[in-house]
């Protein structure tokens, strides 16, 4: 099958003002909580790890914005912006990396398991890969029942190379599930270049013929192109078409962790990639371009950013999960007894 | 009322659910077409269709990922393991994924799965494929665990496992499957958490699973005959719900203890149960509790060596014996 | 038979406040029980039916012995616990997923060296059996619980047990004394633990004595000064008790305890006084009595003193303590040696205030004599103990500073 590279679209042709406006919104709503979510960190508010997606926003919010409202999200533990991008509260999720009891799991998840099944977020996962057999399996309930509703599974490029990718990938394609999977691409598996570690090029692109599957790979920072593939992936999947790999080229400006501060990147990437390939920039200039006003962005802006605050502040202000909650859950009942 | 065999008794029990409830599906390799290789799942295929019982890929992962998934969101999967030995090639899914995400999630999260797998050894398989290895699975918050001994029990338990909203791994055991049992018509349905006193007795208490139970109790009626000693057989039956309460009423009328594991011995389940057992009815206690259980070895795939590996009957009745007469 | 006191092993029921076949509520008073020292009132903790008494009135029976069963209405008691059937799960607890046993029933291993199975402890204590007399069917003489059955039957079957089983030793004091008349006085629990404690503490603390007189001249005219200005009355006994507790504090190397492998030392003078009663004596402690002023030691001795004579003292209100005090002053004893009880390491016995000719004039002495238990106290350090003791009661002024 032929190799395509999707980086040349006609940007922006027949999509709605409203939509492209909302789109802005998410990404700049992405950035200015995940940077909110770093600063809370420093001063200790955020407490153990957390995956920051800074510079991968353009992804998150152009297939969220592509998807119907009953579809299904399955993203990694860098999975803020997923969670985000989807309409959860800016302040269940803050809450939830500081550990409050107002967050998303009441604190008893973290940062790495963020869900929230009202918004059809059916988990973060923190074992790279699980998620693409699991999201295989929600696929496999929609087709079984005749239910129009379509997965997404969000994973990076390390993961094209642990087992789960591979069952995962083979089930979706011999079964025509309705699943997209979508690769985010930033160039490096943990603390390691991507190209060190995998035996071809592209490391979901290049794997696609494997399973039968269209090699797509495409601009990952720019939101109109991601929209664009990814309605296409989804109207091919609700039309029982199967599923799609989409790699999408990005990149992260922060360290794999909090605890990686990503000295082993090549003087200037990072700069480059802030400047030039900066998903927000690159959407604001087309924004203008498109003439929209700059005092409408600037509005877009603003609202962002006192919502982060007021999220912020509810936080601070949120109690420490109750010592009653320990025990709870465990099993359907809503309780933990294991013996009689 | 019928004779049934294990194996009928499997099918049976899954033929009971999938027609109760359209949401129940089951998946796993060769379990359609082919009616599984211990020919556990025979004319499932025919009766309920390609839809509803799909054959996959030796794709351990995948299948139990796709069963996590598809109870989430809202079908009862039951998801075969061909041989409980594989649950480490997926174990990520037992261990880090449907057993937790209710708690991680805070409740958000539902995973009424199944896993149904072919456990234990006797059938000269070797050591990567005979293990029993229900220990390995009820040190994992979260998770249910059952061993069913007889054919009724199958499909009581799988039953009751298929409706518990909770995550339930059945282990069926491969010796057992040619064993046959009354089973009585219509619908069955048992309840996890309970043990049952399989052979009552008054001078020691004998906690087993699986195969072990009915050579537990063919080493009592042994022991009765030959040595006047009168021991109960608990057939423990599900390991997470643990009926704690019907072993603690069993040692507080004996005084004895022995449990007979299949699994090798560090760790095995009957630790926790005598760990239990020793602490709160200590007192209760005429002497020290003991496990009676596979060496501490891989199992050889010899069947003189294997039969030497797993406790007999006769191993059993001579441990029995020499602790008593002390 | 519930557990009164550390030291307490068996108690007598004196009173029964229901008969077989009264229904029984919870709170309701069953028996009375006299233990070495008090008498104390034993309320039900379920409901249900008196169905037998096994301890009767006037009996004894060990600590933790079952005395009574109450059962459920109209169904009769079982012999054996059936098997347990729950209504309902366990409420799990965090960290208290397995429920250890509350109560312990003692050593796996007796002094005699024989084990004894975990059942076999339990049974017998709740028979009441001594294990120390129980011979073992098990390897090494090891108890089992078909041991303590055995024994149980034999018990079962004799008559009723009396109160104070004739010892041998009393046969031929009668015997001695038959053409006498006497009266007999049966012994009480007050007077049997007196005797056996005493005994104990003759024949096993090697006892030394250390007298002293104590001027007690300013001493008596401060009380005089403090009792002007107070409605309550200091007694001297209270600066006593007071003084020595300072003494106590001075030489903190005596205020120790014997524990059999080390020495205790404590922080605090926990003083036991000595108060008579009728029949008998007690000695309630005043804890902590070097931080305590004479007035609130004088509160203190005065109520348990009133409570020690109605025999109402709890356990922990004469138990422990580092040291004692015995006055017979009042009496006009000049000067005697008390016995220590035990595990305190000193008592001291104070004499009664005699004018007495001194070098120059008279003087009002009072001779202190203090029994020291030598593995604890040497014969310097007793004599620091009553030189801070004397040097204290002789400038009295430091008792209230």
């Amino acid at each position: 099958m032929a190799t395509k590279h999707r980086t040349e679209i006609a940007v922006a042709e027949g999509l709605s003002e409203e939509l492209r406006l909302r789109m802005y919104r998410i990404q700049v709503e992405l950035r200015e909580s995940e940077q909110r979510a770093y600063d809370l960190f420093l001063q200790n508010l955020v407490k153990g790890t957390s995956h920051l997606s800074l510079g991968q926003e353009a992804v998150a919010t152009g297939f969220a914005a592509a998807m119907e409202p009953g579809d299904l999200t399955f993203c990694t533990y860098r999975g803020h912006a997923h969670t985000l991008a989807r309409g959860v509260p800016m302040d269940r999720v803050l809450g939830e990396l500081m550990g409050r009891d107002n967050g998303l799991l009441r604190g008893k998840g973290g940062s790495m398991h963020l869900t929230s099944v009202e918004h059809g977020v059916m988990g973060s996962y923190a074992i790279v890969g699980a998620h693409i057999p699991i999201a295989c399996g929600a696929a496999w309930r929609a087709q079984y029942k005749g239910d129009t509703d379509v997965s997404t599974c969000f994973f990076g490029d390390g993961t094209t190379n642990i087992g789960a990718f591979h069952e995962g990938l083979n089930l979706a394609a011999i079964w025509k599930l309705p699943v997209v999977f979508v690769c985010e691409n930033n160039l490096y598996m943990e603390y390691t270049p991507i190209g060190d570690v995998t035996a071809v090029r592209d490391p979901a692109a290049g794997r696609a013929a494997a399973y039968g599957l269209e090699s797509i790979i495409i601009d990952g920072q720019d939101a109109d192109v991601v929209y664009r593939t990814a309605k296409a992936a989804y109207d091919k999947a609700r039309s029982g078409g199967g599923p799609s790999l989409i790699e999408c080229l990005t990149y992260r400006y922060s360290g794999h962790s909090r605890a990686d501060p990503a000295k082993y990147r090549p003087e200037g990437e990072l700069d480059f990639w802030r400047g030039k390939r900066d998903p927000i920039r690159i959407y604001r200039e087309r924004l203008l371009q498109a003439g929209i006003s700059e005092s409408t962005l600037l509005e877009i802006e603003d609202v962002v950013r006192q919502r982060v605050e007021e999220a912020t502040a509810i936080c601070k202000a949120a109690p420490p999960p109750p010592a009653e909650l320990l025990t709870t859950d465990v099993y359907a009942d809503g309780g933990w007894a294991w013996r009689n | 009322m019928a004779e049934l065999t294990y194996r009928d008794a499997v099918a049976r029990g899954i033929a009971q659910e999938m027609e109760r409830d359209s949401d129940v599906v089951f998946l796993g390799e060769d379990i359609g077409k082919a009616g599984g290789v211990f020919k556990a799942t025979v004319g499932l295929y025919d009766r309920f269709g390609p839809l509803r019982v799909r054959d996959t890929p030796i794709s351990e992962q995948a299948i139990m990922g796709a069963a996590m998934g598809a109870a989430m969101t809202g079908l009862k999967p039951i998801a075969e393991i061909m041989f409980s030995d594989f649950i480490a090639v997926c174990f990520d899914y037992l261990a880090n994924q449907f057993s937790k995400s209710r708690y991680m999630t805070n409740g958000q999260a539902k995973c009424p799965l199944v896993v149904r797998t072919a456990n234990g050894g006797g059938a000269r398989f070797g050591a990567q494929h005979s293990q029993s290895v229900e220990n390995w699975c009820m040190m994992i918050p979260g998770l249910k665990v059952v061993a069913p001994s007889t054919p009724l029990d199958v499909i009581g338990l799988l039953a009751a496992s298929v409706r518990d909203p909770d995550p339930v791994i059945f282990f069926e055991h491969k010796s057992l499957y040619a064993t046959k049992g009354e089973v009585p018509d219509g619908e069955i349905l048992d309840q996890l958490g309970v043990a049952k006193i399989v052979r009552p007795g008054t001078d020691a208490t004998i906690l087993a699973l699986a195969l072990m139970v009915p050579r537990a109790v063919a080493a009592a009626e042994k022991l009765k005959a030959e040595h006047g000693v009168d021991c109960e057989v608990v057939d423990v039956r599900s390991l997470v719900p643990m009926d704690t309460q019907t072993m603690l009423g069993s040692v507080s009328r004996t005084h004895r203890l022995f449990t007979v594991e299949e699994n090798p011995r560090l760790c095995g389940w009957g630790a926790e149960l005598v760990s239990i057992i020793a602490d709160e009815a200590f007192y209760d206690l005429d002497g020290p509790p003991v496990r009676i259980t596979t060496p501490h070895i891989p199992l050889p795939s010899t069947d003189i060596l294997e039969d030497l590996a797993m406790p007999s009957v006769d191993r059993i009745v001579e441990t029995i014996r020499r602790s008593l007469g002390s | 038979m519930p557990q009164l006191g550390e030291t307490v092993t068996e108690g007598k029921i004196t009173v029964w406040f229901k008969s077989v076949g009264d229904a029984v509520a919870p709170g309701d008073n069953l028996f009375e029980i006299e233990t070495d020292k008090v008498s104390m009132e034993v309320p039900a903790t379920s409901a249900g039916i008196l169905k037998e008494i096994r301890v009767r009135q006037g009996e004894v029976a060990p600590v933790s012995a079952v005395v009574a069963i109450i059962g459920d209405n109209g169904s009769a008691p079982t012999p054996k616990p059936a098997i347990r059937k729950k209504q309902s799960p366990i409420t799990l607890e965090p960290y208290n997923e397995v429920h250890t046993p509350a109560r312990n029933f003692g050593p796996a291993r007796l002094a005699n060296g024989v084990t004894v199975s975990p059942l076999a402890r339990r049974l017998a204590v709740e028979a009441g059996v001594d294990l120390e007399r129980v011979k073992g069917s098990g390897p090494f003489g090891r108890i089992h619980a078909a041991d303590i059955e055995a024994v149980r039957a034999v018990q079962a079957s004799t008559a009723a047990p009396t109160p104070a089983p004739r010892t041998a030793a009393a046969t031929p004091v009668r015997a001695l004394y038959k053409d006498v008349p006497f009266e007999e006085v049966p012994l009480d629990a007050m007077r049997r633990t007196i005797a056996r404690r005493l005994v104990e503490a003759k024949q096993t603390i090697p006892h030394f004595y250390l007298a002293i007189d104590v001027d007690i001249t300013r001493l008596l005219a401060l009380r005089e000064e403090a009792n002007g200005a107070l409605p309550e009355k200091l007694s001297i006994n209270d600066f006593i008790i007071k003084g020595f507790a300072l003494a106590l504090q001075r030489v903190p190397a005596a205020n120790a305890v014997w524990a059999e492998d080390s020495v205790l030392r404590f922080r605090h003078s926990d003083v036991g006084v000595a108060v008579a009663i009728e029949g008998g004596l007690f000695t309630p402690v005043i804890r902590r009595a070097e931080t305590k002023s004479l007035s609130a030691i004088s509160a203190e001795m005065k109520d348990l003193a009133a409570r020690a004579r109605e025999r109402k003292l709890l356990p922990h209100e004469y138990q422990g303590g580092v040291a004692s005090i015995s006055n017979l002053g009042m009496y006009g004893v000049r000067e005697f040696s008390a016995i220590i009880n035990p595990p305190q390491s000193t008592i001291l016995a104070v004499g009664a205030g005699q004018r007495r000719q001194v070098e120059n004039g008279f003087a009002t002495l009072m001779t202190v004599t203090l029994s020291c238990d030598h593995r604890v106290v040497d014969g310097a350090l007793g004599a620091q103990l009553l030189a801070a003791f004397k040097a204290v009661i002789e400038n009295p002024i430091t008792l209230l500073i």
